[in-house]
């Protein structure tokens, strides 16, 4: 063997190879998996691995979005031609069927967010779903930096963070009876800079949301969301066209956009760089509730 | 602390290398600070959660913002001031990326320290300046060694209560040194600081004129880790076999799986394990086309020349340089379970590199006092957190090497069948 040479991988390398081994390691020991795909950019990021860890084969597993039915066209254009051009099923779970059908009850203040975990966890009893694949990342929130790459959930799709599992080298337990499920999540170590850079290097196409453009917007509490069919003005409001882009793409009716002229890949990465506010903290309505909004939903079965 | 955060400039680079590094201290010696302030210097720290950091601190009536509340994400955690689970951190340098696994010091938490150090690539301990080593100190030097993290820095801390005397760092250090020498630790680097008020942290001090070394961030920006890789032994263990069921791609068959050790190339000579057969490699795939090598950490799908049966578990290696194929295992083992204790006799699921299988313990050689070293061999079961020298039988033969030599074919990890927990660690001394 040459001694001369350094045998480096970089991070972004050494990320890839670990969640390749992670989603291997799940086909390998699960009867029944799905990967949650939102057409946001870390479920587009997961999809490309599971590219990349079964080629040439197809990727071996459907993919499930938990529809809350406040959707951007944009994001629901984009997944119905990823999942037509890899050739995948796509099972979708709709908050709104679940409300027309009585099985969840809409909450006073329209917001969908909590209402999507009764309707994911059904999906899961339904089509027998053992290990669902999300693309979670330690560094967005306080709850998720504790949670394991494997993390069980009981028969109520239940988190308990103070029964995790120990994580030893990469020796996943995914061990679980009927029932038990266990959430994934190959992204754990993945920081959004490192999504960004992934995205950059593999020219993966995003929904046209993701980048600059010109939206009518209202602000509230320091955030721009888009006026639309989710979004009404309020008494006192007035909208204004701004340029803006999102930097998570979750329900419309909570998700805010970032003022930003970056209308490419390498523009998005320098203005990553460059904020001082995390990506939910600056967009994301659901989590202001309380310091535990997000541990407190995970409880519940939430992601 | 409570100033405008600081911009930053430019964007880190797409390449820079990754280290990952576990934390351990005991309770108030400051480790959520240190971690705090690694953030804040680096800039990882984002407003909004400075911002709920200093609210939160007013709310506690503590005097200056406190850092350690950053990175005790939990309800309870907040509570009670501790941390209870090891939580993952991120932040990087235009050099690397890092990856903390930040676990908890209390004495019933061995098993997040032993998690944490699983993985890890250097590990950092943490003394109080005013307090010295104490019993968790050598625990934590003990673990680091048993799990063979390859650097250790010990980081004396609240140097600035104690007058940044050079004479209390000497003595810590000497102290240190001197127990480290019992253990297999390889590379040692010990820095004073003060966490909070960020002297040698991000940069040297002016306070410690006497102190020669790196910075904190400067050690691990630069501590020589290409090195701490296996290149030599070829080790590949079976993930997966791919075999495309399509009409564009027909007769594939390919063996996915991430290098654990050494260098893999086409055409190189290869022993499957258990069989023993042989033949040659044809190909390594990836998605981006086939590679001219495999090497750790890479994620590949290896194609032989000779049609085979392997399947997920087996092992692929070299002719004359082979991990044993055994079913009796001796190893150091670190139990996890707070429901029930390992016994002689009981059996249990074994998870080692792709492979699981089921063992019976056959004997527990002696129970190892973590803090003084002492061996036990009176002992007959190991509780929660406690480590001893077991002996195995497994039902399938381990593809297995002393763990000393490589921590992926030396590792494995017990698993209750009928809870489904994982409730031992094992560290592989002898495989036969």
């Amino acid at each position: 063997m040459s001694q001369t040479k350094p045998y480096r991988v970089s991070h972004l390398d050494a990320l890839e190879a670990e969640s390749i081994f992670v989603m291997r390691e799940v086909m390998a020991e699960f009867e029944r998996p799905v990967l949650l795909f939102s057409g946001g950019k870390d479920s587009i990021v997961m999809l490309r691995l599971a590219e990349k860890a079964f080629a040439p084969a197809r990727i071996p597993f459907p993919v499930m979005h938990v529809d809350t039915g406040h959707n951007f066209a944009e994001v629901l254009e984009y997944r119905d031609s990823r999942v037509a051009t890899l050739g995948l099923n796509l099972v979708v779970a709709s908050v709104q069927e679940a409300i027309d059908s009585g099985h969840v009850r809409e909450l006073p203040d329209g917001t969908r967010n909590r209402i999507q975990t009764p309707v994911l966890l059904a999906a899961v009893e339904k089509y027998r779903f053992d290990a669902l694949f999300g693309g979670a990342r330690r560094d967005e929130e306080k709850a998720r930096a504790k949670e394991r790459m494997f993390s069980f959930r009981d028969e109520f799709g239940q988190w308990d963070p103070k029964n995790q599992r120990p994580e030893l080298w990469a020796l996943y337990n995914g061990r679980h009876h009927p029932g038990e499920s266990i959430r994934v999540f190959p992204l754990s170590n993945w920081t959004e800079l490192d999504v960004w850079h992934y995205i950059a290097k593999e020219q993966i196409p995003l929904p046209s949301i993701y980048y600059a453009h010109d939206r009518e917007v209202v602000e509230r509490a320091g955030m721009f969301y888009a006026v639309n069919e989710f979004i009404k003005l309020r008494d006192g409001e007035t909208s204004e066209v701004r340029r803006v882009r999102y930097r998570t793409v979750g329900d419309a009716s909570q998700t805010a956009a970032v003022l930003s002229e970056a209308d490419t890949v390498e523009k998005v990465i320098d203005e990553v760089a460059a904020t001082r506010i995390t990506e939910r903290g600056a967009t994301r309505g659901d989590d202001k509730v309380s310091e535990a909004a997000m541990e407190d939903r995970k409880r519940e079965g939430y992601f | 602390m409570s100033q405008a955060v600081l911009e930053t400039e430019t964007a880190p680079p797409a390449r820079m290398d990754l280290l990952r590094f576990a934390t351990a201290g005991s309770v108030d010696d400051g480790k959520s600070t240190l971690i705090g302030r690694l953030l804040y210097d680096t800039k990882t720290i984002f407003a909004d959660q400075l911002e709920a950091v200093e609210l939160a601190s007013a709310s506690r009536g503590d005097e200056y913002t406190n850092l350690a509340l950053l990175t005790d994400g939990l309800r309870a955690e907040r509570e009670q001031g501790i941390t209870i689970d090891v939580a993952y951190r991120y932040f990087a340098t235009p050099r690397r990326k890092f990856i903390i696994a930040d676990t908890p010091g209390h004495i019933q938490y061995t098993r997040n320290m032993v998690t944490g150090a699983s993985t890890a690539d250097l590990a950092l301990i943490l003394v109080d300046a005013r307090k010295g080593l104490v019993e968790q100190s050598r625990r934590h030097a003990f673990l680091t060694s048993l799990l063979r993290v390859p650097h250790l820095v010990l980081c004396i801390n609240k140097m600035d209560l104690v007058d940044w005397d050079k004479a209390v760092y000497d003595r810590i250090a000497d102290e240190f040194t001197s127990f480290a020498a019992k253990l297999e630790i390889t590379d040692l680097t010990i820095i004073p600081v003060s966490a909070l008020n960020g002297d040698n942290i991000a940069s040297r001090s002016e306070n410690s004129p006497w102190y020669d070394g790196p910075s904190l961030l400067h050690h691990l920006e630069h501590v020589h880790i290409a090195s701490d890789r296996n290149l030599v032994d070829v080790r590949f263990p079976v993930q997966y076999v791919i075999r495309p069921q399509s009409t564009t791609v027909t007769d594939y068959r390919g063996y996915a799986g991430q290098v654990a050790s050494g260098v893999l190339k086409p055409g190189d000579e290869v022993m499957v394990l258990p069989s023993g057969m042989t033949s040659t490699i044809a190909a390594i795939d990836t998605a981006d086309g086939p590679v001219d090598e495999a090497f750790p950490p890479m994620s590949v799908t290896v194609r032989l020349n000779d049609e085979i049966d392997i399947s997920r578990g087996d092992l692929i290696c070299r002719p004359h340089n082979a991990p044993a194929v055994a079913q009796d295992i001796e190893a150091m083992v670190c139990w996890m379970d707070e429901s029930a204790p390992l016994r002689v006799g009981a059996k249990y699921a074994i998870k080692h590199t792709t492979r699981t299988a089921r063992t019976v313990v056959r004997g527990l050689q002696y129970r190892l006092d973590v803090n003084t070293l002492h061996r036990d061999e009176q002992a007959d079961g190991l509780v929660l957190n406690e480590i001893g020298r077991v002996r195995l039988r497994t039902t399938l033969p381990l593809l297995a090497d002393e763990y000393r030599r490589n921590r992926t074919t030396g590792g494995f990890i017990l698993i209750d069948e009928g809870t489904n927990r994982t409730v031992g660690a094992g560290m592989i001394i002898e495989a036969r």
